[in-house]
């Protein structure tokens, strides 16, 4: 990837009356290199090599041992060791002791109406802060970057007392307390609250990128707000939203505070909090522990490497300033 | 093309007034909905919490009492912290300072990745994504997965290279150093399960910082490191000199991140239960709010605002880099 990037830069500042003096130099560079440079480039692949050997231990040895049993082949044998036997008793004892088809269907309540909301509202507030100028654009982007930055735990004590005091029809949620509290919404609803603020950081970057004139053209020909923002910004908006979403599944799939904190009971746990009640009943049996990890890091992983572009200009978005 | 803040002001009045003749009412309208609904959300359950805080922390309340029972008590809160708990805060707070100093350390191990990533070399794209994979984990996970392989004393990988005895890497609490304060009675120090926590951490942040860099590296213009090497630097001096510096942006979002993530780190520490010698601002504050005992939210919420005024220097920092050229 970098590596088109940089033939992309050495071709564009090829071009030009200085474009052939550089030319020159470089092959001249090229040509001294050849011949010394190349002992320095087996010591960097050696070095990263290594590194990667040892980036991908922890979770090899995890993933491996997660199909071996502990008491009787991990812990004489050593983690290393060949199989005496594969299995997939871990994975099985994983999934019945940690509620996983439970808490998977929890996690899939919170993250994905929350997805949709946050990049739904925050494309709209990006949008308006960009399109129309107006007094208090800057105010809320300043207050919305600076609130996302926030520690959560600051926020928790008000926020718990505040669902408290919320009453929530109960056939909604099966807590039967009549409130917000210790419901899944009310972690969906914090969650749209605090992502709002990176993702209308991004997507105003993003939108300061698309010429004024395509909205001006669209007012002239006609087209209201809503109009102006669903058929015109939106779809320019596509790519940073894809690479925005992904990024964003991640997080709110990873999310472990609030579902740990609001979500007390632990009945109604997303998958990633439920770790916290995993290891206290069984955190000794290691291969247990690393066949649930395995169960709860596949879906981000998969999501990674079926879109790690996305995943990775998604984060470079925020980084950006467009 | 880009206007500075203070030449954009007097023609944007303008434009502003043009084009909001051309605005119907209705559509007015629905411009302060669209931004009034998430903005009322985000300060709702944002900054009006946050500031919430800041008041309970000079009141007393047991959290099971009803609102009107709470009670101003001044700095009471904050004389106890540091006073009667202060085993807990100053431990809670080194542990941070650790967290900040190794966090500072790991973004600089991301940056030499990436710039030897980005030196053109084969595989690059493989190199990369094996890197940064941990980064798509929870720290939750990230921990769970280093319990089951890294840090058990058995069989734990990390004591395969622990030069002394076996050490259970998520219990033994012992400091591997620690020196004594004359106002502290147990004396500030590094725990041996901290200290392993601290590599897990550094096995999912060098390859956040890495990408980072990786996309600012791409935007550093190449005539420049040409220039400098024409003019003789060494790989270290066009480094220092010329890519360093035009490496700002991304050094300002860096340091953000790094701080803040160590400030507020809390998932792969309660995800282990908490063990002894753990401890840091995060789990103080959760621990005192969510404790059964009476009357701790006046402690909880003041833990809570020292964290907060650590944090905010760097995120007013960060906020006013980012904006104070910016033009919208």
């Amino acid at each position: 990837m970098s590596a088109v990037t940089f033939d992309d830069q050495l071709a564009s500042a090829a071009t030009g009356p200085e474009g052939e003096l550089l030319d020159t130099v470089r092959a001249r560079r090229a040509q001294r290199r050849g011949s010394r440079v190349k002992p320095m480039r087996v010591l960097l692949h050696s070095f990263l090599v290594l590194m990667a050997v040892g980036w991908l231990i922890p979770i090899g040895t995890a993933i491996y041992n997660s199909f071996r049993d502990y008491q009787t082949d991990t812990q004489p044998n050593g983690p290393f060791a060949p199989p005496e036997m594969l299995t997939l008793d871990n994975y099985r004892a994983a999934w019945d002791v940690g509620e996983m088809s439970k808490t998977f269907g929890n996690t899939a309540f919170i993250v994905i109406p929350a997805l949709f909301l946050t990049l739904l509202l925050a494309a709209i507030v990006a949008y308006v802060c960009t399109r129309y100028s107006w007094k208090f654009n800057i105010v809320f982007l300043v207050l919305f970057t600076a609130g996302n930055l926030m520690p959560q735990q600051v926020l928790f004590q008000p926020l718990f007392q505040f669902f408290k005091y919320m009453p929530w029809p109960d056939f909604i949620s099966d807590t039967n307390t009549g409130n917000l509290l210790g419901t899944k919404v009310a972690v969906i609803l914090i969650h749209v609250a605090f992502q709002i603020g990176f993702c209308t950081f991004v997507l105003s970057n993003f939108m300061k990128t698309i010429p004024k004139e395509i909205s001006e053209a669209a007012a002239v020909d006609g087209a209201g707000v809503w109009r102006g923002f669903f058929q015109v910004i939106l779809p320019l908006t596509r790519p940073a939203l894809a690479a925005l979403g992904t990024l964003e599944f991640t997080w709110l799939y990873n999310d472990f505070f609030w579902g740990a904190v609001m979500l007390n009971q632990g009945d109604e746990r997303p998958i990633t909090s439920s770790i916290a009640i995993l290891n206290g009943q069984y955190g000794s049996d290691f291969n247990l522990v690393a066949a649930a990890s395995t169960l709860i890091a596949l879906p981000t992983l998969i999501v990674y490497l079926a879109l790690q572009k996305q995943f990775i200009s998604g984060l470079t978005l925020g980084a950006s300033k467009g | 093309m880009e206007a500075t803040a203070a030449s954009s002001v007097k023609p944007r009045r303008g434009a502003r007034r043009r084009r909001s003749s051309t605005l119907t009412g209705r559509d007015r309208m629905w411009l302060w909905l669209m931004v009034g609904i998430p903005a009322f959300l985000h300060i709702a359950l944002v900054w009006l919490p946050a500031s919430l805080t800041v008041v309970l922390s000079f009141a007393e309340w047991d959290n099971l009492a009803p609102v009107s029972e709470i009670s101003a008590t001044g700095f009471r809160n904050y004389w106890i912290i540091f006073t009667i708990f202060e085993t807990d805060l100053f431990g809670a707070l080194f542990n941070n300072l650790v967290l900040v100093v190794w966090l500072t350390v790991c973004s600089a191990i991301g940056m030499l990745f990436a710039y030897l990533l980005d030196k053109n070399i084969r595989g690059t794209a493989i190199y990369q994504s094996i890197y940064y994979f941990p980064v798509v984990l929870s720290l939750a996970v990230v921990g769970f997965i280093w319990k089951s392989t890294m840090f058990s004393r058995d069989r734990g990988l990390l004591n395969a290279v622990w030069p002394g005895e076996p050490v259970d890497f998520v219990g033994d609490s012992t400091k591997l150093f620690s020196f004594d304060l004359p106002f502290l009675d147990p004396a500030l120090g590094l725990s041996k399960n901290f200290a392993a926590l601290l590599v897990a951490m550094a096995w999912r942040h060098i390859g956040y910082i890495m990408v980072m860099y990786l996309a600012g590296l791409k935007a550093v213009d190449a005539s420049l490191r040409e220039a400098a090497q024409i003019d003789g630097c060494n790989e270290w001096q066009s480094f220092r000199q010329v890519v360093f510096p035009s490496l700002r942006p991304i050094n300002v979002i860096v340091v953000v991140i790094t701080v803040i993530e160590a400030l507020r780190a809390y998932d792969i520490i309660a995800a282990l239960n908490e063990p002894r010698g753990t401890d840091v601002m995060g789990t103080l504050v959760t621990k005192s709010l969510l404790g059964e005992g009476s009357g701790r939210v006046g402690f909880g919420s003041a833990y809570g605002v020292v964290m907060l005024l650590l944090c905010l220097g760097f995120i007013i920092w960060y906020v006013a880099n980012h904006y104070r050229e910016s033009e919208l």
